[in-house]
């Protein structure tokens, strides 16, 4: 190319490291073709930004991470304005201004002013001692503050401040990471590994608390703690926001040049003034601000070239896979990792190895890659997505890896029956292959369930259990059935059995943790599963596992029933069903006011509005909640009704109070939650006037004292109740019922009616349990008692106050169009 | 004509859930799949109308509430043995703000 008669001036503010790559491009491309003037705001060199992670871990100097020492730049004739802010930019004068008052001028100039940290706008977000994580003096600064060991809270879970947090805790300080959304890493990383990343970050000692969204930091004269939005407050003297970024385009709006998150540059990298360009994070191209170093270095190299003469250089947009500095926790992420028609997952976990790959194909190509705790395939996978390669062939074993094509893929089947008798099948027990065949051809076992009981092989964490029923199909040939067992549904294929045992013994407390430890087939589980899962999450784990919103159905989520029509019918309690005309009063005044076009009474004696709309259902509720009803509840798989009579009260033939310990029972149990819908009745005499002997749980009273009943049915099987058997007083009567509830609260698979699982586990078994021993229906009881303080929260009320008030308001209305200006 | 009408923004919507948006032509419903992917279809199941919008979201579909079809947000597809569907509206994402390609009608407002 034609070299310019006189040097032109080039001048750079912003010395970070997409300007310095320009450079060394630009000085091999034309190095004679500029006089080139940089000014930066920090007062150093140029130094690699990416590797202050292992500066404030102490696995690397500062002095290590220097890309261009002085010398480089005394020898490319530089003049270099350290700690020189620029002010101002005259592009009519053509000249640039710092806040040192020193003037340049320039024929052309290249802006990287780069990205400035999001600081919340929290009430003490300017308190000493809060800190971003941006650059060497932020560094320097935390460095400091970790010599105290004292207590850091690092907010925002993503790339950022999770090698921030890794490096503080290296720095022994006691670090907590709050991360708003549900998983870290949300961006870059589905669910499953997220949760697994989570896992691998309290491994470390790091405190982790999602959906943690923080409201203000409190602190005197400096940081003393962090206030939640749920109203934690959480001790600190160092609080570290990495909240993510944005794009440092000030200067240039201020300038006149066209701005939009970013400054706006075109393919060449130059912005709405010719003489003008913009790289790094603050530029904004084909519509995208970047902040990986990938896609800065490709604009450096664009601006050299153009710079150079050559117009043609143009930017294209790659994706560019994510990685996780953090010694000792390997994750990949690149590309599109949404869910399709159109896309197919190929899904690899390992739960004992810590182990998730998930491949996500569209017309036989990856399009998107998450790989977790095994990540050396990435660069392959990433390979064949840039390339487009068809896998069609390969897919088999795709998911394996690139060692693993070549060779013929091995039947499943054949590897199993190839592996010699001393090979360890499961783990946990140290089990050989040898000891199962033996067993099973010794003892005559055909299920896998006995291969449990004799030889404990798969009865801990089950990882093997796919490898017990290969040998079992291997050693009995046609005569096994595995299909014995019916999955959940057609995420897993697991029973519901299986998923509750696991539950308990691999102490699993989310849906995401349920999904990778049992290594689910789909991503995000699905309509059968997910409302399965969380009541067994909700059952086992009541203080600590957050229910589950959206994997609840709809009349769980809205607290009322749902219509053919899309309206919803709304069912206050009626303790016992007992009423009083100031109640019935408010239900009238309800009705008229919102028109509810339905009025009637339930089999479980209450009264049911049907027809309402949804946007009203919180006016509905609110009205109804200042009459003194609570939610009947009468959509839950839980505790719906207490039917009574009026025994002693009224009745001449009534034995005890039944009104009475219905309304005791009911008030003792609302709220709680049950594999499928309970109902129940006391009456008050054999002549049975509350119907007790179909009910999921019955009582009839007596004179010597309360017959408790179980097992009844009167849908679409009729069926009568079966007795468990007789107490002498009220409290008793009240803790067998309780009892016998909690044991089928543990035991029940989802969506089972109590007679269908007393009629898998059996009479004779909860009768001795609950009836024969004492200590047994005591643990049961409190169980239950436990739950209760997390259940017994009214829902009506809860959303009167406004929980959720986004579910009952469309998110627009769009109207007719204006008439046209 | 069809225009780009903004109806909303990202965390409007919760994930695995959906809102509705009222337009003159119907209720649309828009999704949020777990991977903040954001589709709007009529809010009316092909099976016997159900308002798709209070379904369980997973995937990239929706469970009718009535008698759980399950519908394909890509295609407004029925999925599975069941046969039917449902007309999808092009949705537009820029950052937070989500826009839907709807017609605007000639009708003058009052």
């Amino acid at each position: 190319m034609e070299a310019p008669e006189k040097m032109q001036k080039l001048v750079i503010i912003g010395n970070g490291m997409a300007p310095g790559r320009a450079l060394e491009h630009l000085f091999e491309l034309a190095p004679d073709a500029y006089d080139v003037t940089i000014f930066n705001a920090e007062p150093r060199v140029n130094y690699d930004r990416i590797m202050l992670s292992p500066v404030l871990s102490g696995e690397k100097e500062f002095e290590e991470i220097i890309i261009h020492g002085d010398g480089w730049y005394i020898k490319h004739g530089i003049m270099l304005y350290k700690g020189h802010k620029v002010v101002n930019i005259d592009r009519v004068a053509k000249t640039v201004t710092s806040d040192a008052g020193t003037t340049e001028p320039y024929d052309k100039l290249l802006i990287a002013t780069g990205s400035l940290p999001f600081i919340l706008p929290v009430p003490g977000n300017n308190l000493p001692g809060v800190l971003t994580y941006r650059d060497l003096d932020d560094v320097r600064a935390m460095l400091l503050a970790a010599q105290s060991r004292a207590k850091a809270i690092v907010i925002g879970g993503g790339l950022l401040g999770l090698e921030a947090a890794a490096g503080l805790k290296s720095r022994d300080m006691d670090v907590t990471v709050l991360h708003v959304m549900p998983t870290l890493m949300e961006r870059q990383l589905d669910p499953a590994a997220g949760y697994l990343l989570e896992k691998a970050v309290e491994a470390r000692g790091i405190k982790v608390l999602t959906k943690a969204s923080t409201k203000e930091i409190i602190g005197e004269k400096k940081v003393e703690g962090v206030l939640l939005a749920d109203g934690t407050v959480l001790p600190a003297d160092l609080v570290v926001m990495a909240v993510g970024i944005r794009p440092s385009g000030s200067l240039a709006k201020e300038a006149g040049l066209e701005c939009n998150r970013g400054i706006v540059t075109d393919a060449g990298m130059r912005t709405s003034d010719p003489d003008i360009f913009a790289i790094g994070e603050c530029a904004e191209v084909g519509g995208q601000c970047y902040g990986l170093v990938a896609p800065l270095y490709e604009m450096a190299r664009v601006v050299a070239a153009q710079l150079a003469g050559n117009s043609e250089a143009a930017f294209v947009h790659s994706e560019t896979p994510t990685k996780l500095k953090v010694t000792g926790i390997n994750l990949f992420s690149v590309g599109d990792l949404g869910e399709g028609d159109d896309r197919q997952e190929i899904v690899l976990r390992d739960a004992s190895a810590g182990v998730y790959k998930r491949l996500v194909l569209k017309d036989d190509r990856i399009i998107g890659t998450v790989l977790y705790g095994e990540t050396s395939d990435g660069a392959w996978f990433h390979d064949l997505t840039k390339k487009r390669t068809d896998i069609s062939e390969m897919r088999e074993t795709l998911i394996f890896g690139q060692s693993y094509q070549g060779g013929s893929p091995l039947d499943p089947m054949a590897a199993v029956a190839a592996l010699p008798d001393d090979a360890e099948i499961c783990g946990c027990n140290g089990i050989c292959k040898g000891k199962i065949t033996g067993a099973i051809t010794g003892k005559g076992l055909t299920s896998l369930d006995d291969v449990r009981a004799h030889t404990k092989a798969s009865a801990s964490c089950g990882s093997c259990t796919g490898l017990v029923e290969q040998l079992l199909s291997l050693t009995l040939g046609d005569s096994y059935n595995p299909s014995a067992v019916t999955p959940m549904c057609s995420c897993t294929d697991l029973g519901h059995d299986d998923v509750r045992r696991l539950i308990k013994a691999k102490s699993l407390k989310s849906i995401p943790a349920v999904m990778q430890e049992l290594e689910w087939k789909t991503s995000c589980g699905c309509a059968k599963c997910r409302p399965a899962l969380n009541y067994y999450l909700v059952s086992d784990w009541p203080d600590e596992y957050a229910d589950d919103y959206q994997s609840r159905f709809i009349n769980e989520r809205v607290h009322a029933n749902i219509q053919k029509d899309g309206t919803y019918s709304v069912v206050p309690r009626m303790w016992g069903g007992m009423t009083s005309s100031k109640e019935l009063r408010a239900i009238a005044d309800v009705v008229d006011k919102f028109e509810i076009p339905a009025v009637k009474v339930t089999g479980g004696q209450r009264i049911d509005m049907l027809g309402i709309k949804k946007e009203d259902l919180p006016a509905v509720w609110a009205d109804l909640g200042k009459a003194g009803f609570v939610s009947g509840q009468a959509y839950a798989k839980g505790l719906r009704t207490v039917k009574t009579c009026v025994g002693t009260d009224w009745c001449r033939f009534g034995t005890q109070d039944s009104t009475g310990l219905g309304i005791r029972i009911e008030k003792f149990m609302w709220g709680s939650w049950t594999p499928a819908k309970l109902k129940m009745a006391v009456s008050g005499c054999p002549r049975n006037c509350a119907e007790a002997t179909c009910k999921d749980i019955g009582i009839i009273c007596v004179d010597s004292g309360f017959e408790i009943h179980f097992a009844g049915a009167a849908g679409l099987d009729i069926k009568g109740t079966e007795v468990l058997g007789l107490v002498h007083t009220e409290d008793e009567a009240l803790e067998h019922v309780v009892a016998l509830a909690q044991m089928y609260r543990e035991q029940g698979r989802y969506l089972e009616r109590i007679y269908k699982w007393a009629k898998r586990v059996g009479l004779d078994e909860i009768r001795r349990q609950i009836m024969g021993d004492a200590d047994k229906r005591k643990g049961y009881f409190d169980r239950f008692v436990f739950s209760q303080k997390f259940a017994q929260v009214d829902p009506w009320s809860e959303r009167v106050s406004g929980v959720d008030k986004h579910e009952f308001q469309p998110m627009a209305t769009i109207a007719y169009q204006q008439a046209a200006e | 004509m069809n225009d780009w009408i903004e109806i909303g923004a990202l965390n409007d919507i919760p994930r695995r859930g959906a809102r509705c948006v009222m337009t003159p032509q119907g209720k649309i419903a828009v999704f949020r799949t777990m991977e903040d992917q954001v589709f709007a279809i009529d809010d009316h199941c092909p099976h016997k109308g159900g308002p798709l919008s209070q379904g369980i979201v997973h995937g990239a579909s929706v469970t009718c509430p009535l008698h759980n079809w399950v519908i394909s947000f890509e295609t407004g597809k029925a999925l599975g043995a069941d046969e039917g569907s449902v007309k999808t509206i092009a949705i537009k994402r820029d950052g937070e703000r989500i826009f839907a390609l709807l017609e605007r009608t000639a009708v003058a407002a009052e």
